[in-house]
């Protein structure tokens, strides 16, 4: 069997990758035709509602027309008290973002190095708590919440801050899954063996030889945590508190075409920023050898 | 801080190809000074788990046993017995299943093409970012994009009837009910999809194929004898978890549905009005259940994620 299989070998691995982008179309791999196809295909029906949602912010109420008005209307100053509530969610929304993503990195991520570099039995246990936002529904927890945060609120106040530590329980599957990926394909132990059987201390071991390795893995984690943050609705809605998901939605009601213009835009922006900083990330990133 | 002489010299010749996965994991290899103090890094961490995790699940959980004067009664429990209650119930168990269903199949599609593409080019970019801003981000603002694409009078519905004949929303808009929540639930379980089951895409080495073509394998062989079994734990897993997300969903039909009609909506309904005469705390059993119906589906879960990690290493 061995001999047999031995000879073709040479066969079958000399016309892949030699010049990088060809590959032989053996195994799971479809040819880029097929594959763009595909793409195309889907993300042509991706695209339906969001030009829809588009061509809604250039209508003119009633009769269809094309008009600039709702665009100007919300860059206008002389209308922005309209849109003050709006303003001050979105402000919200950005301060609980940076809370929530010094709660991942603060707590978060040194348990986890913890128990990857010196209690791995831990590991189910830490993987376990982050999953359980996962297995028990948001709506689930805010039944919980809301009892929990009269008692939050008369230690700490009712500002809207506060829903961060709410907020940064549901980001925690997010948060883990990236920086657990990342660790599974490196291998930690073997690093900060070696940085430590240099001289290195254990600070200096995971400021310079872990974090730099996890950089990918916390750089998407942190990214998620931000879009999640943004992106939440049920607890500000349960809690009654003004951010920018709530504030979109009681927009909605008295001026749907500037609350689709915000939506837009606040799309388009995430996306923007999550293709930029991944790009960039791949680019600086040294390149693997695999031979 | 003493350095460690490494007991075997054969692991250090490995360190270069640090990033690597041919070693297998050193568990319990690291020097372990000061245990105990070391079991206080994890503290932290713990005490906000308990107070923001721990401490609101059983409250949540609990609130379902007592009575409105806070005695321990199993009362409440006649909610389930409710015919509304039962059937948010059901159109929350078939909206999750077949937009989860709809989400794998197709996200799998889309992870297949996806394999084409360099793992660091600028396609696998737009597409992990787009995914992340569907699955993740959404929520209220899909809704917005639905109602633009499928509310009366919009564009789409328009172009359907005009060609079939067809009125999608003749009675009602379709999106106000169920049923039409299939469409923003597809569009944001898809993107989960593809997030959750690309690396398992990834993680078949082209090895493998190399390894059925050099014993005479077609392609189909490899799908079937390598392809399928290795994947097929990775789906059903990311099967459950869109069932999950679906199911857990609030924001989205909270945007589009006012009145009840899935258990999340009815939740929201019951913590602000309790509607069912002589049951306290509806929305504590309405929790409850939806735990139990998690809980069943993450066990199914974990179990899957076990074997499909064993071809991820």
């Amino acid at each position: 069997m061995t001999t047999a299989a031995a000879a073709p070998v040479a066969d079958v691995v000399r016309p892949r990758r030699s010049g990088g982008s060809r590959r032989s179309r053996v195994g799971a791999v479809p040819s880029k035709a097929t594959g763009a196809i595909v793409l195309v295909v889907i993300g042509v029906l991706f695209a339906i509602p969001l030009i829809a949602m588009t061509w809604f912010t250039f209508q003119t109420v009633g009769t269809g027309a094309f008009t600039l008005a709702h665009w100007a209307a919300i860059l206008d100053p002389a209308q922005a008290s309209t849109y003050s509530d709006l303003f001050a969610g979105i402000g919200n929304s950005l301060i609980l973002a940076v809370i929530v993503v010094v709660i991942i990195v603060a707590l978060l991520l040194p348990a986890m190095l913890l128990a990857e570099l010196r209690y791995p039995r831990v590991h189910r246990v830490l993987e376990f708590v982050c999953l359980i936002p996962i297995t028990v529904p948001t709506i689930v927890l805010v039944v919980g919440f809301v009892p929990v945060y009269q008692v939050v609120q008369s230690v700490l106040g009712s500002d809207p801050w506060t829903l961060a530590f709410a907020i940064g329980v549901i980001v925690l599957p997010y948060a883990y899954r990236p920086i657990q990926a990342n660790i599974g394909v490196t291998n930690l132990t073997t690093l900060t063996e070696a940085a430590r059987s240099l001289g290195a201390s254990w600070p200096v071991a995971v400021w310079r030889v872990v974090l730099p390795n996890l950089r990918r893995g916390l750089l998407s984690s942190c990214l998620l945590t931000v879009s999640v943050v943004l992106g939440e609705f049920t607890i500000a809605n349960f809690l009654g508190q003004n951010t920018f998901q709530t504030a979109l939605l009681l927009l909605q009601q008295t001026d749907p075409y500037v609350a689709t213009i915000c939506a837009v835009v606040a799309l388009l922006f995430v996306f923007a920023l999550l293709v930029l900083i991944s790009t960039a990330g791949s680019i600086r990133r040294p390149r693997r050898k695999k031979s | 801080m003493t350095t460690t002489v490494r007991k075997s010299p054969a692991r250090t010749t490995t360190v270069r190809a640090g990033s690597e996965r041919a070693v297998p994991r050193g568990a319990g290899g690291s020097p372990l000074r000061r245990r105990s103090v070391g079991w206080l890094g994890f503290a932290p961490f713990g005490v906000y788990v308990l107070l923001f995790l721990a401490i609101p699940g059983l409250v949540a959980i609990a609130s379902g046993f007592f009575s409105a004067d806070g005695a321990f009664t199993l009362a409440n429990f006649a909610t389930l017995g409710d015919a509304t209650i039962l059937s948010n119930f059901a159109n929350s168990l078939w909206l999750s299943a077949v937009s989860a269903l709809i989400s794998a199949v197709l996200g799998v599609l889309v992870c297949w093409a996806l394999t084409a593409a360099k793992p660091d080019g600028f396609v696998r970019a737009v597409v992990d970012s787009a995914s992340s801003v569907f699955a993740q981000f959404g929520g209220v603002m899909l809704a917005f994009a639905w109602i633009a694409t499928l509310g009366t009078g919009q564009l789409v519905p328009v172009i359907i009837k005009a060609l079939t004949g067809v009125d999608i929303n003749a009675s009602g808009s379709i999106l106000y009910s169920v049923t039409g929540l299939l469409f923003p639930y597809v569009y944001f379980g898809l993107p989960l999809m593809v997030l959750s089951f690309m690396p398992a895409m990834d993680g078949l080495r082209p090895q493998w194929g190399e390894a059925v073509a050099t014993l005479g394998g077609t392609r189909l062989h490899y799908w079937l004898r390598v392809g399928v079994p290795v994947l097929a734990p990775a789906f059903f897993g990311s099967l459950i978890l869109l069932f999950a997300n679906a199911f857990s969903s609030y924001a989205t039909a909270a945007a589009l549905i006012s009145q009840g009609g899935i258990i999340p909506l009815a939740i929201k309904q019951q913590l602000t009005s309790e509607t069912i005469v002589g049951v306290a705390n509806t929305a504590g059993v309405l929790a409850l259940g939806m735990v139990v119906v998690m809980a069943v589906l993450m066990t199914l879960y974990s179990a899957l994620e076990r074997r499909t990690r064993r071809w991820q290493r």
